[in-house]
């Protein structure tokens, strides 16, 4: 459904599929032992039982082999997550300020939006600043997702792959709307976006002045 | 309670503890009662009832998701339903389920001894549990309203809120204090109490799962009494130790919450293995396989299972040394776990099976323990639980764990244990029927949270787009076959308990812990004389060849 929204898409898609494979694949072993042995040995058939005490060769088999495995995982799940951790020197970087309940995203330029709009292949570095209470940006297209909490000024970013509008939620729980709390991220391409900046600066110089004429 | 003699009856059976009330008569004998046995019944009947109110919390949360929005309920409403619901499942329901009621009930027996250590203890932290979950229930009905922070209690949501949080936050405590307790008695009883002959090693598997618990609970659960105190006392006197406009950190009260409650969710689960340990050797009639490894593997979890907390925090912005080490560990407390669920599957092999309730329960726990196991295992890789954490795919991930784990535990330790408990068996064929709409409605319910997780739907979430209401609607229909289920099931064991046929034979299941040596029900003091304990549980010597032509000859 979302198919490389961003850089991250591919290492979590891939991380995910082949843990998934090795739970399905020992979910289904279990499984069918279970229900082999539960007709084989049923009591219908199977009047006398025969003890076993244990095998330490089996038990040294399955504790070696799951741990290699889970071992592989783990390798899978950082080296994925060692890619979302700095942004490049280039990033365009982007002030996101949440509150009680809405986002707000401020550019370098001064330009202040309740969307985020971005250009395409371009890294994007945003600052995560919270008012109030802890909130999580969280963008599923682009799987990812950092809390912002007050106080401790989190940074993320990431790198948009495709044109389009993405969600935007709050993953962490933050009182009475926190399911509505939601924005989008749109992803442009480059020349579209610098337009809708400039546009956006003069719009907002405009509105400056008219307050302050008014004032 | 037909006499209060305690002379022999007729099938020569000396008085049971619910018809022999010591000193103090009717109600009393109940309330004043130090009998490990009353206690353990008492607790199941108070904690049974907040298992009703945390089903129908969980009913009517999925009714209002049945729609995008304003099903039923305003906002407000929702986020209190859902805290409450939390807040009763885990801290009256799962957490003391198992040790309060079975452990408390089967613990003296299976040992040898006549009661636990501390009976006055006991009574007392009955009486703590039972202040604490009323607290609770006030919290909805006192001016302010239940809290609506989530059963986690973020600061600083939850310093800001106008709910009752201190109530609830002093509830908690107070519950935790009844934990620390039953921890406290049972370490001392499995240590001191043995009966002679009873080695470590001779354990039921049973007390093995309690002793590795009590640890935890003795140890982790002050932690979080701490924590919350901080946070009353942060509320009252605006401190500042995790309130960010004051200078505090709120990460520090997610580190301490967590130091607690991760563990916690092995003081919910290891005694439900410990269940599965006892009932699959029982219905397999033959010796467990791999004793040990599933006595150490109790101790492997609560160790491990120590150092992991913060891989709920993964998205806060901790160092990356941390990430590595808490995602790491994660994945290595997957093993034990593992390794029980290897020895389980393998005691059934060349067994004599039989399929009763129990036995059901049992082989249903493996496999949506595997389950819940399985998605921990998923949302351990760091990248994927960036991803996955905070959606629903954690939501559905402790539901598989915690009530298709211990929920499920507690069914079969109730159609295990029940008729030994009261002497009476429920209908056996009503009980399949039911297991049968639970685990059907189980997985309608909560496999389809694990693909809302993965398409993104964030949780704690009253409102959601129109993309994933499929997924919300077929969950809600789960909820229904599950609750018809649950009906049915407390049905027949309720009615068995009234009028259900009387058993008086000691051994009803054919097991060989010290319970099935006992008469049914229990005496006062569980043993007319205490046993001497020459073998390890679980022997089944008549697989062996002589006994076999024994039998045959007879």
């Amino acid at each position: 459904m979302f198919a490389d929204a961003s850089s991250f898409v591919q290492s979590v898609n891939s991380t995910f599929i082949f843990i998934v494979s090795v739970c399905v694949f020992f979910l289904a072993l279990i499984t069918t032992m279970m229900i082999i042995f539960v007709f084989k040995y049923n009591r219908k058939k199977n009047k006398k039982a025969v003890n076993i005490h244990g095998s330490v060769p089996l038990e040294i088999t399955w504790t070696v082999i799951p741990t290699i495995l889970v071992i592989i995982m783990f390798y899978f799940g950082w080296e994925g997550y060692t890619l979302m951790v700095n942004a490049p020197a280039n990033s365009m970087v982007i002030k996101v300020t949440a509150q009680m309940w809405s986002w707000k995203f401020e550019y370098p330029n001064g330009v202040k939006t309740d969307t985020l709009y971005v250009p395409i292949n371009k890294p994007v570095k945003v600052l995560l600043h919270s008012q109030d209470v802890d909130h999580s940006f969280y963008v599923p297209a682009f799987k990812f997702k950092k809390d912002v909490i007050p106080n401790r000024n989190n940074t993320a970013w990431f790198l948009p792959e495709k044109l389009g509008k993405f969600d935007v939620f709050c993953a962490e729980y933050c009182g009475l709307r926190h399911s509505y709390m939601y924005s989008a991220v749109v992803v442009m391409k480059q020349k579209d976006f610098d337009t809708w900046l400039s546009a956006q600066e003069e719009k907002q110089k405009d509105n400056d002045t008219t307050s302050a004429v008014k004032l | 309670m037909s006499s209060n003699s305690l002379a022999v009856d007729k099938s020569g059976n000396l008085p049971s503890y619910l018809i022999d009330e010591g000193k103090r008569k009717g109600i009393l004998a109940w309330l004043l009662s130090t009998d490990h046995k009353r206690i353990g019944i008492m607790y199941m009947i108070a904690l049974l009832s907040f298992f009703a109110v945390g089903v129908t919390l969980g009913f009517l949360i999925r009714l209002e998701l049945l729609t995008p929005q304003g099903t039923i309920v305003n906002p407000q409403a929702y986020n209190e339903f859902f805290t409450l619901h939390g807040v009763i499942m885990i801290f009256i329901v799962v957490v003391p389920a198992i040790p309060s009621i079975f452990g408390n009930f089967f613990l003296p027996i299976m040992l040898g001894a006549k009661d636990v250590a501390f009976p006055r203890l006991n009574l007392l932290s009955w009486y703590l549990y039972v202040v604490g979950s009323i607290m609770i229930l006030l919290s909805i009905v006192l001016p302010g309203g239940a809290a609506d922070t989530g059963w986690t209690f973020y600061i600083p949501y939850s310093v800001r809120t106008g709910t009752n949080m201190i109530f609830t936050l002093t509830a908690v405590f107070i519950l935790g204090f009844s934990s620390i307790l039953t921890g406290v008695n049972f370490l001392t009883t499995i240590h001191r109490l043995r009966a002679p002959g009873m080695g470590w090693f001779k354990m039921p598997l049973f007390a093995w799962s309690l002793y590795a618990t009590g640890w935890i609970q003795v140890l982790a659960t002050p932690i979080v009494g701490i924590t919350l105190l901080l946070v009353i006392i942060e509320r009252v006197f605006g401190v500042g130790l995790f309130d960010p406009t004051l200078g505090g950190d709120p990460i520090l009260f997610q580190h301490m919450f967590w130091m607690y409650s991760h563990p916690a969710v092995y003081i919910i689960i290891v005694p439900a293995m410990g269940v599965i340990s006892e009932i699959i050797p029982v219905f397999s009639r033959r010796t467990i396989f791999g004793y040990k490894f599933i006595a150490f593997s109790s101790i492997g979890i609560a160790v491990f299972g120590s150092l992991v907390w913060a891989h709920h925090m993964f998205a806060v912005g901790m160092s990356n040394n941390a990430e590595f080490v808490f995602s790491l560990l994660t994945f290595l407390v997957a093993i034990p776990s593992a390794i029980k669920v290897f020895n389980w599957t393998a005691t059934l092999y060349k067994g004599s099976i039989e399929l009763e309730p129990p036995m059901l329960y049992a082989l249903a726990f493996i496999f949506l323990f595997s389950i819940g196991g399985l998605t921990g295992i998923i949302q351990g890789a760091l990248n994927v639980d960036i991803y996955l954490t905070d959606t629903y795919f954690i939501v559905g991930h402790i539901h598989y764990v915690v009530f298709g784990g211990t929920g499920i535990g507690i069914f079969a330790a109730l159609h295990y244990w029940l008729p030994k408990m009261f002497g009476r068996m429920y209908n056996k064929k009503v009980a399949k029927v039911a297991f049968w709409i639970i685990f059907v409605g189980f997985n309608i319910l909560y496999f389809p949270f694990l693909i809302l997780g993965w398409l993104g739907m964030p949780r704690r979430s009253y409102h959601y787009l129109p993309r994933f209401q499929v997924y919300h609607v077929i969950a809600t229909v789960g909820s229904w076959i599950l609750v018809l289920g649950l009906i049915i099931m407390f049905f027949n064991l309720l009615k068995s308990i009234r009028s259900g046929k009387v058993v008086t034979e000691k051994n009803i299941w054919g097991g060989e812990s010290l319970e099935w040596q006992t008469q049914t029900p229990p005496i006062t003091e569980n043993f007319v004389d205490i046993p001497v304990v020459n073998e390890a549980p679980y022997e089944y010597k008549q697989n062996e060849e002589e006994f076999l032509e024994k039998e045959e000859v007879l």
